[in-house]
C-alpha cells in the first residue's frame, strides 16, 4: 500500500510529461527541418560555387564572403545598417518613452492620442514606404511647403556622405540619404515601443514615486533616479525587438528607395534579393544570408543568455 | 478623422493586393495539367494585358478543347515573376510556357541550364525559318537548336522628345552626340532639363549607356564586345563611358527619386526635353498621358544609333518537364502566326517579330518601325537581358549606379572588365 501510494503520483507526473513530449515532437521536428535544417542549407551553399542557374555544390571555402567583403555595395550595406540601426533604434527608444511619459501624466483624452500613435504599426512597411517616398520626395511633398523658407533637402536621393573618411572602397560616414529611411521607419515603430513604455510605466507602483518624493525628490529626480532605472528590462526588450528589425529590414527600403544612388540607402536584403534572383548569384546571396543572422544573433544570444540566467 | 480614413484605405489596398498575390500562387501550382495550358508573364500592366487576354481569345477560339490559365506575377519590371519562375523551375514544376527576353537571358540560363525543349521542329512544321529575320533566330538559337518563339519586338534606342519644348527654343532634334550636346547646352540654358532620367531602377541609366556604346562603337564591334572579342578597356568603350558620364551632366537633379513613368512626365508636361527610353514609353504617352504623336511628343533614334535597332524582343518557349507538350506547342504556334502577332502587339505598342505582319494595324509609330526593323542592324539589349547573362547584368547595372554620382571612369572601366568573367 505504502508503495503504490509513493509511487502513483509519480507515475502521474511521468504520464504528463510524456503526453507533453508527444505535443511538442511534431513542431520539434518541423522546426528541425524547416528552420535549422534550411539554415544549415543556406550555410553549405553560402560554401559552395552555386553562382549560376546550374546548381554546382562543389567547395568554394569563404570565396563568396570574401568576395562581398571587397565588394563596394555590401561595404555601403554594412555602412548604411550600421547608421540605420543605431538611429533608429536611439530615435524610437528617445520618443517612445518621452511620449508614454506624456501620455502617463493621466491628461485628458488619453486613449485617442495613445491609439493615434500606435495606428501606424498597424500598416505594413510597404504602405509606409510608398507613402514616405512621396510625402520625402525631393520634387514633391514637404520639400512644397519648406520651399516657402527656402529649404531643400534632398531627402533620399541625396548622395553626400557625413563625416566620411575612406574605408576599403568606400567613404564610411552618415549617409544623408539614410536619414530620410530612419524618418519613415521611426514614424511607423514608435508607436510600438510607446506602447511597452507606457505598460511598463503602468507596473511602476505609485509608492516607489511617493517615497522619492517624500525622501525630497524633484520630480525630474523621480524619473531619472527611480523610473528610469525600473524601465531598464523594457528598454531591453525594445532594443531587441527593433534590432532585428532594422538589422533584417527589407520591405521599407524596398518599397521606398530603392538601392539609391551609388548605394546610399541599399541594405544587405535588398542585396540579397537582387543578387539572387535576378543575377542567379545563389552562393552570393546565402553569404549575405548567413552574414545577416550572424549580425542578428549579435544582439539576441546575449539577450536569451541573460534572460536564461534571469530564470534561473 | 481624414487622416485615419487615409490610413484605413491604405491598410485595405495593401491587404487585398496579398489576397490577389495569394490567389495567383494557388493558381499557378495546379497547372501544366491535361488540357490545360498556363501561360506566365510579368504582363499585368494596362496595354500589355489586353495583348496577352486578345492572345488567349484568339486561342481559345481556335482550340475550344483546350483551357488557358493566364499565370502573371506583378511587380519589379518582371523581377519578381523571375523570382517565382526560378523557384518553380528548379523544384521541377514549371509552367507550360513562360515569358523570357530572347538573348543570353534565355541561353545562358534555362538552356545553360538544360531546362528547355528545342523548337526545331516546330520551325520547320510552320515554315518559320524565313517569317522571323536571321538575326532574331540567332538570338533565341543555341548550338543550332532554337528554344523560344518571339511575340513582339521593342526598340530601346529612341529618343522621345516634348516637341513644343524644342520649337519654342529654336532647337533642332539631334541626331548625332556632337547635336545632342549642342542642344543640351541651348535648352538648359533656355531653362529646360535637357534629358530626363528615372534611375530608382537603375536599369534606366544601363539603357543610356547601352545606346552610347552602340552609337560609339557601331552594331558589329557591339555585338563582339558582349560576346567577350573586344575588352572592355578598349579606347572606344572609355571614350563611350566618358559620353555617357558627359550626358549624366544634362538629367534632372532628383532622378535617383523617380522611376522611368516618373521621368516621362517630365517630359510630357515640358519640365524636360528628352528622354531615352524603349518604346513602351509610347504607350505610355498616349494611352495613360492622352498625348498625340507627331503632335505633342516626337522621336528619333538614339545618337548616332541611325540605322541600328536595339532590340528587346519577348519570346516563349518550352520548358522539359511538361506534361503536354503537344497543347503548349499549339498555344506556341497561335503565338507565332501573324494573326496571333497581330492580335498582340498593336495593344501592347510593340511590333511583330514576324517580317510578313500587316503594318495597317498598327499606328504611325508603329509603321516606322515596322518599316526601321527590316532594314536594321540589330543590336540585343543589355539592359534587357539579351547582350550577356543576367549574372552580368547585375553587375553592369550596380557599376552604372556607381558611375551616375561618383563619375569615376577608369573605377567604371575596371568594374566592368571584372564583371566580363561572367559573360
Amino acid at each position: 500500500m505504502e508503495n503504490q501510494a509513493q509511487r502513483s503520483p509519480k507515475r502521474r507526473i511521468s504520464k504528463d510529461h510524456w503526453t507533453a513530449i508527444a505535443f511538442l515532437i511534431p513542431s520539434f521536428i518541423l522546426i528541425l527541418v524547416f528552420v535549422y535544417g534550411f539554415i544549415g542549407w543556406t550555410g553549405y551553399v553560402s560554401l559552395s560555387n552555386y553562382n549560376s542557374l546550374v546548381p554546382d555544390f562543389s567547395f568554394a571555402g569563404l570565396k563568396n564572403y570574401i568576395y562581398l567583403f571587397n565588394d563596394f555595395r555590401f561595404q555601403a550595406d554594412l555602412r548604411n545598417t550600421v547608421f540605420f540601426t543605431i538611429l533608429f533604434i536611439g530615435l524610437v527608444i528617445v520618443l517612445g518613452m518621452g511620449l508614454a511619459i506624456l501620455i502617463d501624466q493621466k491628461l485628458k483624452g488619453e486613449s485617442i492620442f495613445r491609439n493615434i500613435l500606435l495606428f501606424p504599426m498597424a500598416l505594413s512597411f510597404i504602405v509606409t514606404g510608398v507613402v514616405w517616398q512621396w510625402l520625402l520626395n525631393p520634387s514633391t511633398g514637404f520639400n512644397q511647403f519648406l520651399s516657402v523658407f527656402g529649404i531643400q533637402p534632398k531627402w533620399y536621393t541625396d548622395t553626400t556622405i557625413l563625416a566620411g573618411f575612406e574605408w576599403g572602397s568606400i567613404e564610411f560616414g552618415l549617409p544623408v540619404a539614410i536619414i530620410a529611411v530612419v524618418i519613415a521607419a521611426v514614424w511607423q515603430m514608435t508607436g510600438f515601443s510607446l506602447a511597452m513604455y507606457l505598460a511598463g510605466l503602468r507596473g511602476i507602483p505609485e509608492e516607489l514615486r511617493e517615497a522619492a518624493r517624500m525622501d525630497g525628490a524633484s520630480e525630474f529626480q523621480v524619473y531619472l533616479k527611480v523610473v528610469l532605472p525600473m524601465l531598464m528590462p523594457i528598454t531591453m526588450s525594445v532594443v531587441i525587438i527593433m534590432a532585428h528589425i532594422s538589422l533584417k529590414i527589407f520591405d521599407l527600403i524596398y518599397a521606398m528607395t530603392g538601392s539609391g544612388a551609388n548605394f546610399v540607402t541599399d541594405v544587405p536584403g535588398v542585396y540579397m534579393f537582387e543578387t539572387t534572383f535576378r543575377g542567379n548569384y545563389y552562393a552570393n546571396g546565402a553569404a549575405i544570408a548567413i552574414i545577416m543572422l550572424l549580425l542578428v544573433a549579435i544582439f539576441i544570444v546575449p539577450y536569451l543568455w541573460s534572460s536564461r540566467k534571469g530564470d534561473k | 478623422m481624414f487622416f485615419r480614413l487615409i490610413l484605413m484605405l491604405a491598410a485595405c489596398s495593401s491587404d487585398s493586393a496579398k489576397e490577389e498575390s495569394g490567389d495567383s500562387d494557388a493558381k499557378a501550382s495546379d497547372g501544366g495539367g491535361e488540357g490545360k495550358v498556363e501561360i506566365f508573364s510579368w504582363w499585368t500592366g494596362a496595354g500589355e494585358e489586353d495583348g496577352l487576354l486578345a492572345l488567349i481569345d484568339l486561342f481559345e477560339e481556335k482550340h475550344p478543347d483546350i483551357s488557358v490559365e493566364n499565370a502573371a506575377v506583378a511587380g519589379g519590371a518582371g523581377t519578381n515573376a523571375k523570382a517565382v519562375l526560378a523557384t518553380r523551375m528548379q523544384g521541377d514544376d514549371p509552367p507550360s510556357t513562360f515569358q523570357v527576353h530572347g538573348g543570353e537571358e534565355l541561353n545562358k540560363s534555362w538552356v545553360a541550364a538544360d531546362k528547355m525543349q528545342p523548337l526545331n521542329d516546330l520551325y520547320e512544321a510552320n515554315e518559320w525559318m524565313d517569317k522571323f529575320p536571321e538575326d532574331l533566330i540567332d538570338l533565341v538559337s543555341q548550338d543550332g537548336n532554337i528554344y523560344s518563339v518571339p511575340v513582339n519586338i521593342h526598340r530601346g534606342n529612341v529618343i522621345f522628345y516634348n516637341k513644343k519644348v524644342f520649337e519654342d527654343n529654336g532647337v533642332d532634334v539631334p541626331t548625332t552626340f556632337d547635336e545632342f550636346f549642342k542642344a543640351a547646352d541651348k535648352l538648359q540654358e533656355a531653362g529646360v532639363t535637357p534629358l530626363a532620367l528615372g534611375d530608382k531602377e537603375s536599369w534606366t541609366a544601363t539603357q543610356i549607356f547601352e545606346n552610347v556604346v552602340l552609337g560609339v562603337l557601331g552594331p558589329d564591334d557591339y555585338g563582339k564586345l558582349f560576346k567577350g572579342e573586344i575588352g572592355f578597356d578598349d579606347p572606344r568603350v572609355k571614350e563611350a563611358a566618358e559620353k555617357f558620364g558627359k550626358m549624366l551632366d544634362y538629367v534632372n537633379e532628383d532622378h535617383a527619386s523617380r522611376n522611368w513613368q516618373d521621368s516621362g512626365q517630365l517630359v510630357a508636361n515640358g519640365e524636360a526635353a528628352m528622354l531615352n527610353m524603349g518604346d513602351w514609353a509610347k504607350g505610355y504617352f498616349v494611352n495613360d498621358l492622352n498625348l498625340e504623336t507627331n503632335k505633342d511628343f516626337g522621336y528619333v533614334p538614339f545618337p548616332d544609333t541611325d540605322g541600328d535597332f536595339m532590340v528587346i524582343t519577348d519570346t516563349f518557349g518550352l520548358p522539359k518537364g511538361v506534361k503536354n507538350p503537344d497543347e503548349v506547342k499549339e498555344f506556341l504556334t497561335v503565338l507565332g502566326s501573324v494573326e496571333g502577332q497581330d492580335a498582340f502587339n498593336p495593344l501592347k505598342g510593340s511590333i511583330p517579330a514576324r517580317v510578313d505582319a500587316d503594318p495597317s494595324q498598327y499606328d504611325d509609330y508603329g509603321k516606322d518601325t515596322i518599316e526601321d526593323f527590316k532594314n536594321a542592324n540589330l543590336a540585343p539589349s543589355l539592359a534587357h537581358g539579351s547582350a550577356a547573362a543576367e549574372g552580368f547584368v547585375t553587375k553592369a547595372n550596380q557599376a552604372v549606379n556607381i558611375f551616375v554620382t561618383q563619375r569615376d571612369v577608369d573605377n567604371f572601366i575596371e568594374a566592368l572588365k571584372n564583371a566580363a568573367g561572367e559573360l
